[in-house]
């Protein structure tokens, strides 16, 4: 059965945070559209104080220190709304779990599923409410399908599920954030949150085939 | 449109750089995050702590002083702060007797102070909060607690500074807090929009001649979209509404703010206190004191609220304590 250690899983995120930086022009482009196009710039903060958090991190032997970690350093540095949320994407799942050293595929389809429950709670947003949880509910659901699947399954099936999800919320009116205000006026544009989940599993799904071993050990 | 910025992403850090450094006399910058603080902040007594979004200056930022806030959170532009510009903030004026935070009722501001309340709260801090939701156009008063805070704000600041300085308990000044909260209500009218600063597009669409009554600072659809009237049609049909919401009686005391949102002058301003003013004479109602300013604001926005805080007898002691701080100054009485 494959596993991550907490050395790779701080790689993981250490990529995904470059990535997100990256994908900044794309970010403030969606939001400026139908919020008030900080999102872009919250996120970079929020993965530049990932990347200092993770690189100064205490040597550990729990690989959720790392998610909530991440968590953490989300929540503490972006703000509005988003900044909590994306706080508990990484986060809430991490939150009283049992230390493990190694995390298998069960485990992170866990985590993401109590992190989809808390955002949803939190955030009271469901399905086509033009959210985040547009594209990681999907996500989950998609990863939960996959049989004995090594983590570059994972991520694909995620990544595929979150990025039509967060496509589909050109249809949607907001229920939530700023968008709300723009009523019908908000359909045709994507939500950034919800392409955010999506760089984020695309970001592991790059990660795993490039450091990943191919194909699990049976 | 034109806007005196430099580049989109250094507008909040050039904001708070040039605010804090042209009132050095009375402010601070804290020293890693966004947190204005005060100098002569109070010593031995319940710390108030205010805070929010960017770019509706003066709110909050301005309302740190005497008699008001020891200090403002400050988030990006029309974005709570984080749970860590809150918490350093609140430990930089924390005396030990407890953190008060007055914020306005926006689901960002909730999910981030609560998260730093726990935090605080984990590190032996004392916390309590009171959020602003005055804005009866926002909600219906079944659900008052759905509302927006707006320019209601101010005078629950000043009544929290106040009971602050009385030297009250966390939970008094809570309390009292809350009273003033309970009290204060108010309502706009939009007829221009703002900007949202670096991104050259106005917060919402209004025609050329439309108005729309009850929109919220940020674009929030309001409760009737209409074409532009005169003065006295627009003050009367906020009093109205504001009144039906809050009844004050034949002989209460009240403190009214009017407030532009952004472009509205004190011309403007001037011409819808007449009107109010005749409209309280008319019903009786005793006006304690008045205020023309633009203090929560949405940019460029066009249009104003009104806001009226019911007195009592405690209410009126504490709104008689003297204040000042650069943007929001009372003589005691």
């Amino acid at each position: 059965m494959e596993t991550l250690s907490v050395k790779t899983l701080k790689e993981m995120i250490l990529y995904l945070a470059d990535q997100i930086i990256e994908c900044k022009p794309l970010l403030t482009e969606l939001d400026s559209a139908i919020g008030d196009g900080d999102h872009g710039i919250g996120m970079e903060k929020g993965f530049l104080k990932v990347k200092e958090k993770i690189s100064v991190m205490n040597p550990s032997e729990n690989v959720y220190e790392v998610f909530a970690t991440t968590g953490r350093a989300l929540l503490m540095s972006m703000g509005g709304a988003s900044g909590v949320m994306f706080g508990h994407f990484f986060a809430a799942g991490a939150k009283n779990t049992e230390p493990k050293a190694v995390l298998k595929t069960e485990d992170f389809v866990a985590l993401m599923q109590k992190s989809l429950n808390i955002i949803k709670e939190t955030g009271k947003a469901e399905l086509g409410d033009k959210t985040m949880v547009d594209a990681l509910e999907p996500a989950v659901m998609a990863m939960k399908m996959q049989d004995e699947p090594s983590f570059l399954d994972l991520f694909r099936s995620a990544e595929s599920a979150a990025k039509e999800g967060a496509e589909k919320t050109k249809e949607y009116q907001a229920k939530h954030g700023r968008a709300i205000y723009l009523m019908e006026r908000a359909v045709g544009h994507q939500d950034p949150g919800a392409t955010s989940v999506w760089i984020i599993f695309r970001s592991f799904r790059e990660f795993a085939e490039k450091h990943l071993p191919d194909k699990p050990v049976a | 449109m034109k806007k005196i910025i430099n580049a989109a992403d250094q507008v909040v850090q050039e904001l708070m750089t040039g605010f804090v450094s042209a009132y050095e006399r009375y402010y601070e910058k804290h020293p890693e995050v966004n947190g204005i603080i005060y100098r002569n902040r109070r010593k031995n007594k319940v710390s108030l702590v205010v805070g929010g979004g960017s770019g509706h200056e003066p709110l909050f930022g301005g309302f740190v002083g005497k008699g008001m806030a020891d200090a403002a959170a400050c988030g990006n532009i029309f974005a709570s702060p984080d749970p860590g510009t809150i918490c350093e903030t609140a430990k930089a004026v924390d005396e030990g007797k407890g953190i008060l935070f007055v914020y306005g009722n926006y689901a960002g501001d909730n999910l981030n102070f609560d998260a730093a309340e726990e935090i605080l709260a984990d590190e032996g801090i004392l916390t309590a909060h009171v959020r602003v939701w005055d804005d009866c156009a926002s909600a219906p008063p079944e659900r008052t607690e759905d509302r927006r805070g707006i320019a209601g704000d101010v005078f629950v600041i000043k009544i929290a500074g106040a009971a602050c300085d009385a030297g009250l308990t966390l939970d008094e000044v809570k309390t009292v807090t809350e009273k003033a909260r309970n009290h204060t209500r108010s309502i706009g009218v939009a007829t221009s929009p703002g900007s949202i600063p670096g991104l050259n597009k106005p917060t919402f669409e209004l025609g050329e001649n439309e108005i729309e009554y009850g929109m919220g600072l940020h674009g929030e659809p309001g409760i009737k979209r209409t074409t532009m009237e005169p003065a006295d049609v627009l003050a009367e049909t906020l009093y109205v509404n504001l009144l039906k919401d809050m009844p004050v009686e034949f002989g209460n005391e009240v403190c009214v703010l009017i407030n532009g949102l952004g472009s509205t002058t004190i011309l403007e301003l001037s011409i819808i206190y007449r009107k109010i003013r005749e409209l309280l004479d008319r019903d009786g109602v005793i006006v304690h004191d008045a205020e023309l300013k633009s203090l929560c604001t949405c940019q460029e926005m066009g249009g104003f609220s009104v806001s009226i805080m019911k007195l009592d007898t405690e209410l009126k002691m504490y709104y008689d304590q003297p204040c000042f701080t650069p943007y929001y100054a009372k003589e005691g009485r």
